[in-house]
């Protein structure tokens, strides 16, 4: 059994007050709560960025890497104790920016891992650039005639390169985002979990505002095994038109179940000491 | 002192003709036959086509070095034969096909040439052109009077998983080439092949590069995780650690680049495996900022760097000493990093046991610096005995800790490692952070946390680093400083020079400051010898001892210093004696 307050540290969240990772953050550690997640069988990787500070404020062991690199790190934890369940933690900008090659790689192999998106369509630790997620014409700091780019869509990439589970949330609701965090680390392969997360200081166009009005969750209509009914619903952005909930769900064998060495337990249970290396020397005779 | 004999062999041809298979057989024909053996392969970066060469140098004592003069060649086409001509000596010899109309006519004509119908002979026995190397073997073992049953059993094992109309269709080809010469150049023979002693007395002889050994060396130290992306001149040491991840039940990946390599590395370090990577200077470029984040957050990591010629993508198959500056200095700000640097695949072998266990104990990065001629250039060797090494983590607990501190403060800078699932909580944190491991920017901690980890080097020098080997007389007229791959080269210079010693570095942070500083101040005479422009090394040893190695004999062409050139240079300090 975990309960909220084992799971707290001695910092109390230095977010702004309204922040969506607030909310984001109550709802993971809701999730933790319910199933149980704690020291013992859990273990956390952040990028940097605001949301990194997550690891912080959350008391379960983990690993605050570099800028865009929270999934490879995921990754190697996982294959050295598939046993854990492993959430990376990153941004709009470190998962999509600098870590992007990461994460397409990510989705096309199945580790066993939750990927968390917190999605706040700009950098906001540095004070307000552009993101690889902010629309074409976006006024920021670094874009101040307006974005020429064309924005990434994460759920898109993430279907397109492979992944196995892909969901949106919204960080103001936070009883259903518990729920997809719990349906993530459960689905046996790699999810990805958008967690649109506004930034009330710097972002004037996604705010809660925008996401109370204009997001819906898809419901028994949507066929979430439905890769091209998936892609469809994935494009779909707009005025009352901002779908929540699984956008697509297919079961896969897991990277780590395909690895005979760790059939019988993981990695970090078993001896580094091997019998019979000898012979190995003995093959260059 | 009496001039050691060594044969040198040289195979030549296009990429895909077999030249570097064939001479990985003929030196394990040769080392089998009761010869010590040296190997150094040459070719571009392509896979087809190009001039690849393979040189087998082989002699009753020990050799360790390459030749630029050789005794025989075999010529499989005409850049063979136009790429060589400075290499001969006064007796050399050269042998071809006889049918491809090679032109000749620039060889020196004191080669003994022997032609040979090489295509004729494999076709005679069912092959073609895949078979011309092994009717050539069989035909050089001939006339130096080797002993073709022992290359009849090699080409058995080399063909094992082919079947046996294979394996006869080789050992067929070799004969009909071994034949050959006996009737035709029967007055033509020597003995330099023959065998020496017998196969049992030769059965603890390996003969192995430094790849090979770094990834036996791995498995061996207890390797559970390895991310490594393919690049020159390391990739063979994921294909071997690839091979035998089942059988030993550790796991390899291949990333999407280094950044993931290192990264991943990092995450499976943390999570309580003992993790490697192994890159070359320009994967290292990329893995800049993992190799700090590992010595700021204390995840212990093997990082074998393979150098080869920069900058950008430079000689991509050829040598250099180019980047120890970048290893020592890379990434911003300090963290205490371990490097060490192998001379030879024996060394590369017992180093990189070592680097599993310095990283383990002193929780940071060891970087292992081989370079191209060490990853690829063969050696034979008693086999490597491991007998006495333990597998130490450090201090590493997977037991609950009460008030666990990740980074608590001690004495010797090390604090005691957990890993995640074991109830014990901490954040490995790559900002500064307290003795949990929290963020922290308080001047006292940021100092405190500082001070502890760079103390690990300190520590580490006292406990394991040990005295540098000196090689030859402590009282020489000239003694050489040098490192990596130069090692081989200069010992077998030296052999030829009683009056010669040489200084043998694989440590270089910490650095043996101590013992460097003694020998050079005790010299009559130091030459440095190294493979980069600018003299990375000597620019160290002036850094720590205070002392400029002003005679300094450097390469930066990618070729490995041949032995005749450390042997001039010699001979011009000491005024031509001997």
């Amino acid at each position: 059994m975990t309960t909220l307050s084992e799971l707290a540290t001695p910092y109390t969240p230095n977010w702004c007050p309204g922040c969506g990772n607030m909310s984001l953050w109550a709802a993971f550690k809701n999730a933790a709560v319910q199933e149980g997640w704690d020291n013992t069988n859990t273990a956390l990787a952040a990028g940097i960025g605001c949301h990194g500070h997550i690891v912080n404020f959350t008391k379960i062991t983990s690993l605050e890497g570099l800028h865009g690199r929270p999934i490879p790190v995921a990754t190697g934890i996982k294959l050295s104790d598939h046993k854990l369940n492993v959430f990376a933690f990153t941004g709009d900008g470190d998962c999509l920016g600098e870590g992007g090659n990461h994460f397409i790689h990510a989705c096309r192999r199945n580790h066993d891992i939750t990927i968390v998106i917190h999605d706040n369509g700009l950098y906001a630790l540095t004070t307000g650039q552009t993101s690889p997620v902010s629309p074409h014409g976006f006024v920021s700091k670094s874009t101040p005639q307006g974005n020429l780019d064309n924005p990434l869509w994460p759920l898109q990439l993430a279907i397109a390169a492979g992944a196995t589970f892909v969901a949106r949330g919204y960080a103001g609701h936070i009883k259903e985002l518990t729920e997809l965090f719990v349906k993530a680390n459960n689905h046996k392969g790699i999810s990805v979990l958008d967690v649109l997360q506004p930034c009330v200081t710097f972002n004037k166009v996604c705010t809660h505002e925008t996401y109370q009005q204009n997001t819906y969750y898809l419901d028994g209509s949507h066929d979430k095994t439905d890769k091209e009914a998936a892609f469809i619903k994935s494009m779909e952005w707009g005025e009352k038109k901002i779908p929540l909930g699984v956008f697509y769900e297919v079961q896969q064998d897991t990277y780590e179940s395909q690895l005979p060495q760790l059939k019988d337990k993981p990695l970090v249970m078993r001896s580094p000491v091997y019998e019979g290396t000898e012979k190995l020397l003995k093959g260059y005779i | 002192m009496s001039k050691q004999e060594v044969l040198t062999i040289k195979i030549a041809g296009q990429a895909g003709q077999g030249i570097k298979s064939s001479g990985i057989l003929l030196a394990k024909f040769a080392k089998r036959s009761g010869y010590n053996v040296f190997n150094y392969i040459e070719y571009p970066s392509i896979i087809r086509g190009g001039h690849n060469v393979m040189q087998i140098n082989i002699s009753l004592d020990e050799v360790t070095g390459p030749s630029y003069k050789i005794d025989f060649l075999i010529a499989l086409n005409q850049d063979s034969i136009d790429f060589h001509l400075d290499e001969y000596k006064e007796n050399s010899s050269v042998l071809y096909d006889s049918e491809t109309n090679l032109d000749l006519s620039k060889l020196p004509e004191n080669v003994s040439k022997y032609p040979l119908p090489l295509l004729d002979l494999a076709r005679e026995c069912g092959g073609s052109e895949l078979h011309i190397n092994t009717v050539a073997l069989g035909a050089l073992i001939g006339l130096k009077s080797g002993d073709i049953e022992v290359l009849k059993v090699l080409l058995k094992e080399e063909f094992e998983d082919k079947g046996e109309n294979v394996i006869k269709l080789n050992q067929d080809a070799a004969e009909k080439g071994y034949s050959f010469v006996l009737d035709k150049y029967k007055d033509d023979l020597t003995d330099k092949l023959k065998h020496v002693q017998s196969l049992n007395e030769t059965k603890d002889r390996i003969l192995i590069n430094g790849n090979e050994a770094v990834a036996l060396g791995a498995i061996r130290a207890g390797l559970q995780f390895a991310a490594i992306y393919p690049m020159s001149p390391i990739s063979n040491i994921l294909h071997v650690l690839a091979k035998y991840q089942e059988e030993y039940g550790y796991v390899y990946k291949q990333p999407e680049d280094e950044i993931s390599a290192i990264n991943m590395s990092i995450g499976a370090s943390f999570a309580g495996a003992r993790a490697m990577t192994a890159t070359s200077g320009g994967g290292f470029c990329l893995m800049g900022e993992g190799y700090g984040l590992a010595g700021i957050a204390e995840v212990p990591l093997v990082i074998v760097e393979g150098m080869r010629g920069g900058p950008g993508t430079g000689l991509p198959t050829w040598s250099e000493q180019g980047d120890l500056r970048m290893v020592l200095h890379m990434h911003q700000g300090d963290f205490p990093r371990i490097v060490l640097a192998a001379g030879d695949p024996q060394e590369a072998y017992y180093l990189t046991l070592a680097a599993f266990n310095l990283a383990e104990r002193y929780q940071t990065t060891v970087v292992l610096l081989i370079d191209k001629n060490i990853c690829e250039n063969d050696q034979s060797y008693p086999i490597f005995d491991s007998k006495e090494y333990v597998v130490d983590r450090g201090k590493f607990s997977v037991d609950k800790i009460e008030d666990y501190k990740r980074y608590e403060l001690s004495a010797d800078g090390i604090s005691i490692r957990s890993i995640p699932g074991v109830g014990n909580f901490f954040i490995a944190n790559s900002d500064e952070h307290n003795e949990y491991g929290y963020s922290s920017e308080e001047i006292d901690n940021r100092n405190s946390q500082m001070n502890k980890r760079m103390k690990k080097l300190e520590t580490c020098a006292s406990t394991d680093m040990p005295p540098q080997t000196l090689y030859g007389s402590k009282d020489a007229d000239v003694t050489i400083i040098s490192w990596g791959s130069n090692k081989g080269s200069i010992l077998q210079a030296i052999k030829e020079h009683e009056n010669v010693n040489y200084l043998h570095i694989t440590w270089m942070n910490p650095f043996p400051t101590g013992q460097i500083k003694k020998v050079l101040e005790e010299s009559k005479h130091v030459l440095g010898v190294e493979a980069s422009f600018s003299a990375q090394f000597l620019g160290l040893v002036k850094e720590k001892t205070g002392i400029e190695v002003k005679d300094k004999l450097l390469k930066y062409d990618g070729r490995p210093f041949y032995t005749h050139e450390i042997q001039q240079k010699i001979d011009s300090i000491l005024g031509g004696k001997k």
